[in-house]
C-alpha cells in the first residue's frame, strides 16, 4: 500500500507500523467516575468496520510521524491521511 | 586534548574506501552531527536562532541545504539534522545549543550514525538495489529516511544522481557495509 | 544425433549451436531455443510423467502457462524441479532430467498407478485413507508423498545470490507483444517514465509466433524495430526475462527478472535472480491471451498440443512436432495453424473442425462437424480417432494434433485486487471486469480484443489515456495495418462419449470423470470443486485447465458458464524459487548485526558472544584453563564482588527526552513519579502499558531540568521509543517535549565492585569529584575524562555493587574500555559479560525480562507501591483492577534448595510441600536461576502467591518436563547486601 504522508507525500506502507483504531487517541480522564469502566472500554472494545476505518500508523522508518489514515478494509482505499497529533488536537487532546 | 583514540564505526583506524566499476563507496567518519528539535510555541524563534548560526534557512520537510561548515536536512515535524566537519566542530551540539537557546532541543548525534558516501555514474543502478528512494526525484540536499536491508537509514543527495551520502545507525556499520558493497558487485 | 524435426528460417542463431542433455541423452539445438523447442527439433515428444497416474506427457503449450513438461534443470546444489521446458533458454551444456519417473522417463514402474486409476479419483484422499485412523501418519501419508509429486530438491544449499530491488515508473507495461509495443511507443515517446517487461527472453509475444504481417514487415521484424527505437530512449526500461508476478496495493507490482538461468555459469557476485518491488503511476496490463484445449478421451499423449504453440515451434523456433500433423478446432484460429504447417511444408493430415459450417481448407483435408473421440501411441501420438460428421469413425495417423478450443484473455493479475472477471457471450471466455487494481487498465489481448489490429490501436490509445491521467500528453503513433479477423467460434469443451479418461487439468490429472464425481457427491460451488478434485491447484494454476472444468461443471449443472462462476488467481503468476523471495538476506545476514565498538577488544579477550535482538554481546570472558563456561562466569562474578569489574552495557536504549514539559511528559509515561527528581540524580523508572502491566523498566537522568535520558531495556528500546512518540503526539500533543534516540550516540559501560570508585577516580578528570559525598547513589552528571573527553557518568547498579556507569561518544568506546582495563590493573579488574551479569542481578533480586514477561504488574514484582495514585499515567487506572490487584496474588520472591547440592531451575512450577502436583494446585513460577558462586548453591526467583507472606516456607518446585522436583525454600530476592549497604558505600 501506498500512504499519502500528509508531510512527505506518497510512501510505501512498509515503513510503517500499525497500531490500530485511531479511536486509541480518545484515551479516558482518569480521574472520572467510572473511569475504570472507561479505560476498559477504551482498551479492549473496537468495532471492526467491513469499510472504512480510522486507523493509526507509525512512520517508523521515516519522519516519526503518527498518522491518522482513513482507509477501506475491504478495498484498502485511502481516503484521507491526517498528522495524528493534529487529530488529537482537534479532539480537545491539547493540554 | 584527551588521550583516547577513536576508532570508525568500521573498527578501524582509517575510513573503508571500496572502488567498484563506476561507483565509490567512502566511509567518512569526519562528521559531526547534531538533531535539532524546535520547542513547542518557539518554532519561529529557534529557526530565526538557527539561521543565524547556521547561515541557512531551516529546510523544509524532505529537503536539506548542504554548505560549508554547516548543512542540515529535515528529520521530521520540527525536526532537523546539522552536519559539519568533525575537526573544527567536535562541539557541535554543544555550539547549536549555546545558539538557539530554550527554543530548540539539541542532541548529540555524532556517533549515533555511520556515514558512507556513495559517488559515480553506477550510483543510480546500485541504489534501486538498496532501498526505494526516487534518485531521479531527489534535489540536491535532498534526505529521505529510507528502509535499507532491514535499517532505518538516510539517504542524503549530495549531487543529483551522482552522489548521496548514506547515514545509517552506527552498531550496524559492519551489516550496512556489506550491503552497500553486495549491492555495488551485484549491480555493476 | 540429427535435430530431425528441424524446419528452416526461425528466430533462432543456427551459427551458435549448442549441446545439451536431456535423460541422460546428448542433443543439439541452437541459441534461441528452449529446452522444449529442442526437444521436439530433435524429435522428442516425451518429457514427463504425470503428477499422479505418471502417465508420459509431452508438450501442451510454448509458454508459461505449461502444464506438462516439467523437469528438473541442472544438477547438485543448483538442481531446480517444475521447470517449465517451454521457457527454460537453451545454453550450453545444459543438464535436464525428467522427474516423477523411475526407474526411467520411458518405463516408470509407478504407471501401475494408471492400472488403479478407479481408486485414485478426485477425493480419493479422504475417502480412501481414513482409516484406520492412526494409519494416517505412519502409512498412507509417506507412502503417498513418494508416489505422488513432481521434482525432487537436492538438498543442498542454493550456491547462488538473489538480489531485490525498487524501480519506480509513471506507467508500467506488463507484456511486449504487439499491444505492449505499441503502449511502449506510444508512452516512450511522450517523455514519460516507462517500464516494459516480458517474461521472455525475447519481446514482441505473438509478433514473433505468427506470420501475419504489420504494414509492409513481418511481425517479429516490427517487433525488432520498435524494440529498437525503445531501446534508445532513456525515459523507457525494457525488462526482458522479467514476469510481472503481482498486483499490489496502489501501483505497487512485483516482478523477477531472471538475471542469469540462461547462462552456462554463474557470474561471481551477480544475483541469478532479481525480485523487484516497481512503484508506478499507472500500469498496463498487455499480457495477451491463452489458448485453451478441447477434452476428449486419451488427450494427454505426448504430440497433443495446443495449437498456436505448434505455430510458435514451427514458425518462431523452425521445430515441427511432428512430421505429420492434424488439426482439431472449434474455431477459425485453428485453420490458420494448418495454413502455416503446410506453408513450412509440413504435412497436415486432416483438419477435424466440430462446426458443420467450417470454411475451406486449401491443402488439407477438412472433416467438419466431426470430434476426436481417441487417440493412440504408448509414448507418443501415433493416430487419432475421429467420430465423423456422418458418425462413422475413421483413424488418421498423425504424431501431433494441434488443439484449439478458443481463447482466454490473460486476466490473472486483474484477480490480484479480488477483481472478478466477467463473460463475454462473443468470445465465450472470460474478460477483465470493472473492479481492477487501481492505476491498472488492460489493452489487447487481453482485454478480449483478440486480432493484432486491435491490439495495437488499444495499446497506443490506452497508454495515451493512462498518461493523459498524470497530466502528461502523448500522441498518437502511427499503427501499420494489420491482421483483424473475426472471431469465429462455436463454444465447444469436451467430446461426449469417449471411451477413456478426458484430461481436464494436466497438472494435477483431473479428467472430466473427476468433475463429474465432484458433482454427484455434491461438490458443485467452483471453490469446492477446485478443493475436491484439486482442479487448478498446480503450480501452473489451472491456466489451461480452469476454464475446461467450469465449463464441464456447467454442463452437469445445466447453469451457463458466468452462473456456474468462476475462479480468481492469487501471486505469484509463475512459480518464485524461495531464494528470490529471501534475496540477500541469507545465512548470517538474514537481519543485521549489531556490534558495540568494544566488540573487537572483547574479541581479543576470547570472549564469547551471544546474540541479544540483533545485538552481539559478550557473554562471557574465558581465562586460560577454564574448560568449562561456569568457571569463567564464577569468576567474573567473584571478582566483581571482591574487587571491581567491568561489563558492556552500550545496548541498553538510550532516549533524549528534552523540552520544558520534559518532567511532565515522563510522569505520563513511567508509573513512578519524576517530576520532583533534582538535576544531578537518576531514578529507576517502570513503565506499563495501558492495560496495567508492566513492560519495560530502566533509568532516567536529569541532566537539566527541561533534559533527560533515558535508558530502556535491550529488548524494547524500539518499542519504548515507539510508545513515548505515540504518548507525546497522540495522547499529549501539547506538552513541550521532543525525543530522539542516542543508542547508538553512546559508548557505555558498567564499572561495579569495591573498588569501582578508585578505578575510576584513575579515569575521570581531576577537577570532577565522586567522592561518595560529591557524587552519591544515584548521582548523574556531564563530566570528562582522559584528559577532557566530555562524558556522561551515572551512580547505578544494576549488581547491587558500589557500582557506575560511564558513557562517551561511540568513537571513543574502545579506546575507553582499554583505559578501565588499564587502570583496573592494580585491582585485578575482570571484565564481565551477560552471564555474570545476570548472575550478580538475580543475587541481588532486580527483575529483568524473564520477570517483565508480559503478564506481571508493578505490584507482582513488589514494586506495588512506587506505582503513583497521585498523577495519571499509563497503565495506572487498569492496574488497579480487581484481578490485578489481590493483596495475595503473585509477589516476587527467592528460592534456596533445601538440599544445597540440587538445582533450581527456571520454569519450574511451585507447588506446595504435600499434595497434588497439578496445574490446579499451582502455587506459582520459577522466572530466573543460576547458580550462586557467592552462596555456594543454585538460587532463583520467581513468582509465589501471597509470597511476601510466606518467606521460610519450603515447597517443591516441579519439572515435570524434565521429571524432577527440587524442594526449595521461600526467601527474600534480595540474596546479596538485603540493606543496599554496598551501593551506596
Amino acid at each position: 500500500m501506498m500512504i499519502d504522508h500528509p508531510l512527505l507525500g506518497l510512501r510505501d506502507a512498509q515503513e510503517f507500523t500499525y497500531l490500530g483504531d485511531a479511536s486509541l487517541i480518545d484515551r479516558p480522564d482518569w480521574q472520572a467516575e467510572n473511569a475504570q469502566e472507561a479505560f476498559h472500554d477504551y482498551l479492549y472494545l473496537r468495532d471492526n468496520p467491513a469499510g472504512e476505518h480510522r486507523e493509526l500508523w507509525f512512520h517508523e522508518t521515516g519522519d516519526r510521524s503518527w498518522l491518522v489514515v482513513t482507509r477501506n478494509t475491504l478495498t484498502h482505499e485511502i481516503t484521507k491521511v491526517e498528522l495524528a497529533r493534529d487529530v488529537a488536537r482537534a479532539r480537545g487532546r491539547s493540554k | 586534548m584527551h588521550k583516547l583514540k577513536p576508532t570508525t564505526a568500521l573498527g578501524a583506524d582509517k575510513p573503508q574506501i571500496d572502488q567498484f566499476d563506476g561507483l565509490e563507496i567512502a566511509e567518512r567518519p569526519d562528521f559531526a552531527l547534531a538533531s535539532l528539535a524546535a520547542r513547542q510555541g518557539a518554532e519561529a524563534q529557534c529557526a530565526e536562532l538557527a539561521k543565524a548560526h547556521l547561515g541557512f534557512d531551516l529546510p523544509a520537510a524532505g529537503q536539506g541545504h548542504l554548505a560549508d561548515p554547516h548543512s542540515g536536512f529535515w528529520m521530521g515535524a520540527d525536526q532537523w539534522m546539522i552536519s559539519a566537519p568533525q575537526a573544527s566542530h567536535e562541539d557541535l551540539a554543544a555550539a547549536l545549543k549555546t545558539a538557539v537557546g530554550d527554543a530548540g532541543s539539541v542532541s548529540e548525534q555524532t556517533d549515533g550514525w555511520c556515514r558512507f558516501d556513495l559517488s559515480g555514474p553506477g550510483l543510480k543502478a546500485v541504489v534501486e538495489r538498496l532501498c526505494n528512494a526516487d534518485l531521479t526525484s531527489m534535489a540536491l540536499g535532498d534526505a529521505r529516511r529510507v528502509r535499507l536491508e532491514h535499517l532505518g537509514c538516510f539517504i542524503w543527495c549530495l549531487d543529483p544522481g551522482q552522489a548521496v551520502a548514506i547515514l545509517g545507525p552506527r552498531s550496524s556499520a559492519a551489516s550496512l557495509h556489506h550491503a552497500l558493497v553486495g549491492a555495488a558487485l551485484s549491480a555493476l | 544425433m540429427n535435430q530431425i524435426n528441424r524446419l528452416a528460417g526461425g528466430q533462432i542463431n543456427r551459427a551458435k549451436e549448442l549441446s545439451f542433455r536431456f535423460d541422460g541423452r546428448s542433443f543439439k539445438g541452437y541459441e534461441g531455443d528452449t529446452l522444449a523447442s529442442a526437444l521436439l527439433a530433435n524429435g522428442e515428444r516425451l518429457m514427463g510423467r504425470s503428477f499422479k497416474y505418471h502417465r508420459p506427457r509431452g508438450v501442451l503449450t510454448a509458454g508459461s502457462e505449461e502444464p506438462n513438461a516439467l523437469v528438473e534443470l541442472r544438477q547438485g546444489n543448483r538442481q531446480e524441479p517444475n521447470t517449465r521446458a517451454t521457457v527454460a533458454e537453451l545454453f550450453e551444456g545444459l543438464e535436464a532430467s525428467a522427474q516423477n519417473a523411475w526407474p526411467s522417463l520411458r518405463f516408470d514402474a509407478m504407471a501401475v498407478n494408471d492400472r488403479f486409476s478407479n481408486f485414485l479419483t478426485a477425493g480419493f484422499y479422504y475417502k480412501t485413507f481414513m482409516w484406520p485412523k492412526p494409519f494416517w501418519e505412519k502409512v498412507y501419508e509417506p507412502i503417498i508423498r513418494k508416489a505422488a509429486g513432481l521434482g525432487s530438491i537436492s538438498f543442498e544449499e542454493d550456491p547462488d545470490l538473489y538480489d531485490k530491488g525498487f524501480l519506480h515508473c509513471d506507467l508500467l507495461i506488463i507484456g511486449a507483444g504487439p499491444t505492449g509495443l505499441a503502449a511502449a511507443l506510444t508512452a516512450g515517446r511522450s517523455g514519460a517514465r516507462v517500464i516494459l517487461a516480458d517474461e521472455d527472453f525475447r519481446m514482441g509475444g505473438r509478433l514473433n509466433a505468427e506470420t501475419l504481417a504489420l504494414g509492409d514487415a513481418s511481425g517479429s521484424d516490427w517487433a525488432a524495430e520498435a524494440l529498437a527505437e525503445l531501446a534508445s530512449l532513456d525515459n523507457v526500461r525494457l525488462m526482458t526475462r522479467t514476469t510481472v508476478i503481482g498486483a499490489f496495493d496502489h501501483g505497487i507490482y512485483g516482478a523477477v527478472e531472471r538475471v542469469q538461468d540462461h547462462l552456462p555459469q554463474a557470474i561471481a557476485d551477480k544475483p541469478r535472480q532479481i525480485l523487484w518491488r516497481i512503484y508506478s503511476r499507472k500500469a498496463m496490463l498487455c499480457a495477451g491471451a491463452m489458448e485453451r484445449p478441447i477434452a476428449f478421451a486419451d488427450n494427454d499423449r505426448p504430440g497433443v498440443m495446443l495449437a498456436s504453440a505448434v505455430r510458435s515451434y514451427v514458425n518462431r523456433w523452425a521445430a515441427a512436432p511432428a512430421q505429420e500433423i492434424a488439426i482439431f478446432t472449434n474455431n477459425d484460429d485453428g485453420h490458420r495453424t494448418a495454413a502455416d504447417l503446410i506453408a513450412r511444408g509440413v504435412k497436415v493430415p486432416a483438419v477435424i473442425d466440430v462446426r458443420a459450417d467450417a470454411p475451406a481448407v486449401v491443402g488439407a483435408e477438412l472433416l467438419a462437424g466431426a470430434e476426436v473421440i481417441g487417440t493412440e501411441g504408448r509414448l507418443g501420438l501415433t493416430s487419432v480417432t475421429v467420430r465423423l460428421a456422418n458418425g462413422q469413425t475413421r483413424k488418421i495417423k498423425c504424431g501431433a494434433l494441434a488443439v484449439s478450443g478458443g481463447w482466454n484473455p490473460n486476466l490473472h493479475l486483474t484477480c490480484h485486487q479480488r477483481g472478478r472477471p466477467q463473460w463475454n457471450a462473443e468470445l465465450a471466455a472470460f474478460v477483465p471486469g470493472p473492479d481492477l487494481p487501481s492505476g491498472m487498465t488492460v489493452a489487447g489481448a487481453a482485454n478480449g480484443q483478440l486480432s493484432t489490429a486491435r491490439a495495437l490501436a488499444g495499446g497506443a490509445t490506452g497508454a495515451i489515456a493512462a498518461l493523459d491521467d498524470l497530466g502528461i500528453s502523448a500522441s498518437a503513433i502511427d499503427v501499420p495495418q494489420a491482421e483483424d479477423a473475426p472471431i469465429a467460434l462455436k463454444p465447444f469443451w469436451h467430446v461426449q462419449g469417449g471411451k477413456s479418461r478426458a484430461w481436464v487439468d494436466l497438472q494435477n490429472d483431473v479428467t472430466v470423470k473427476d468433475v463429474k464425481l465432484a458433482h454427484q457427491e455434491n461438490f458443485v460451488s467452483v471453490e469446492h470443486l477446485k478443493r475436491y478434485t484439486t482442479l487448478g491447484m498446480a503450480t501452473d494454476q489451472g491456466k489451461t485447465s480452469n476454464m475446461l472444468g467450469l465449463a464441464v461443471m456447467a454442463e452437469l449443472t445445466g447453469k451457463s458458464i458466468p452462473e456456474t462462476g468462476t475462479t480468481i488467481f492469487r501471486p505469484p503468476y509463475t512459480p518464485v524459487p524461495m531464494g528470490t523471495m529471501a534475496g540477500r538476506a541469507t545465512g548470517k545476514h538474514f537481519h543485521p548485526t549489531r556490534k558495540t565498538p568494544s566488540h573487537h577488544w572483547a574479541e581479543e579477550q576470547g570472549a564469547v558472544f551471544t546474540e541479544v535482538g540483533d545485538w552481539l554481546r559478550a557473554q562471557w570472558f574465558p581465562r586460560q584453563g577454564e574448560t568449562h563456561w561456569r568457571q569463567s562466569v564464577d569468576r567474573e562474578v567473584l571478582q566483581t564482588r571482591k574487587s571491581v569489574g567491568v561489563c558492556d552495557v552500550t545496548t541498553l536504549g538510550k532516549i533524549d527526552v528534552q523540552g520544558k514539559d520534559a518532567a511532565t511528559f515522563l510522569n505520563k509515561v513511567y508509573a513512578n513519579a519524576f517530576a520532583k527528581l533534582p538535576v544531578g540524580k537518576v531514578r529507576y523508572g517502570l513503565m506499563l502499558r495501558e492495560d496495567g502491566i508492566a513492560y519495560d523498566d530502566g533509568t532516567a537522568a536529569r541532566l537539566a531540568e527541561d533534559h533527560f535520558v533515558v535508558t530502556t531495556t535491550t529488548a524494547n528500546a524500539v518499542l519504548a521509543y515507539r510508545n513515548m512518540e505515540f504518548a507525546r503526539q497522540c495522547l499529549f500533543p501539547d506538552l513541550d517535549v521532543q525525543l530522539i534516540s542516542t543508542t547508538e550516540a553512546w559508548a557505555q559501560y558498567a564499572v561495579a565492585g569495591p573498588n569501582a570508585r578508585k578505578l575510576l577516580e584513575k579515569v575521570v578528570d581531576a577537577d570532577v569529584d565522586i567522592s561518595n559525598e560529591g557524587f552519591p547513589f544515584m548521582a548523574c552528571g556531564e563530566i570528562t575524562v582522559c584528559g577532557g573527553l566530555r562524558a556522561r557518568l551515572f551512580r547505578i547498579s544494576f549488581s547491587g555493587e558500589l557500582a557506575y556507569e560511564i558513557a562517551v561518544p561511540t568513537r571513543y568506546g574502545d579506546a575507553l574500555v582499554r583505559a578501565l582495563m588499564e587502570a583496573g590493573e592494580e585491582f585485578e579488574v575482570t571484565p564481565y559479560g551477560t552471564e555474570a551479569l545476570g548472575v550478580m542481578r538475580i543475587e541481588k533480586g532486580h527483575a529483568a525480562g524473564n520477570e517483565l514477561n508480559g503478564t506481571t504488574t508493578a505490584l507482582n514484582l513488589g514494586l506495588g507501591r512506587m506505582v503513583s495514585k497521585k498523577k495519571d499515567c499509563i497503565g495506572n487506572t487498569l492496574s488497579e483492577r480487581e484481578g490485578l490487584s489481590d493483596e495475595s496474588g503473585l509477589r516476587l520472591v527467592g528460592f534456596k534448595p533445601v538440599s544445597a547440592t540440587e538445582p533450581v531451575t527456571a520454569g519450574a512450577h511451585l507447588m506446595n510441600a504435600s499434595g497434588e502436583i497439578s496445574a490446579s494446585t499451582d502455587q506459582g513460577y520459577i522466572t530466573s536461576a543460576c547458580f550462586s558462586p557467592n552462596l555456594g548453591c543454585s538460587i532463583g526467583i520467581g513468582f509465589l502467591k501471597d509470597g511476601a507472606n510466606r518467606l521460610g516456607e519450603v515447597l517443591r518446585a516441579a519439572n515435570p518436563l524434565e521429571g524432577s522436583t527440587v524442594e526449595v525454600e521461600v526467601v527474600s530476592a534480595h540474596f546479596i547486601d538485603p540493606e543496599g549497604e554496598r551501593l551506596r558505600a
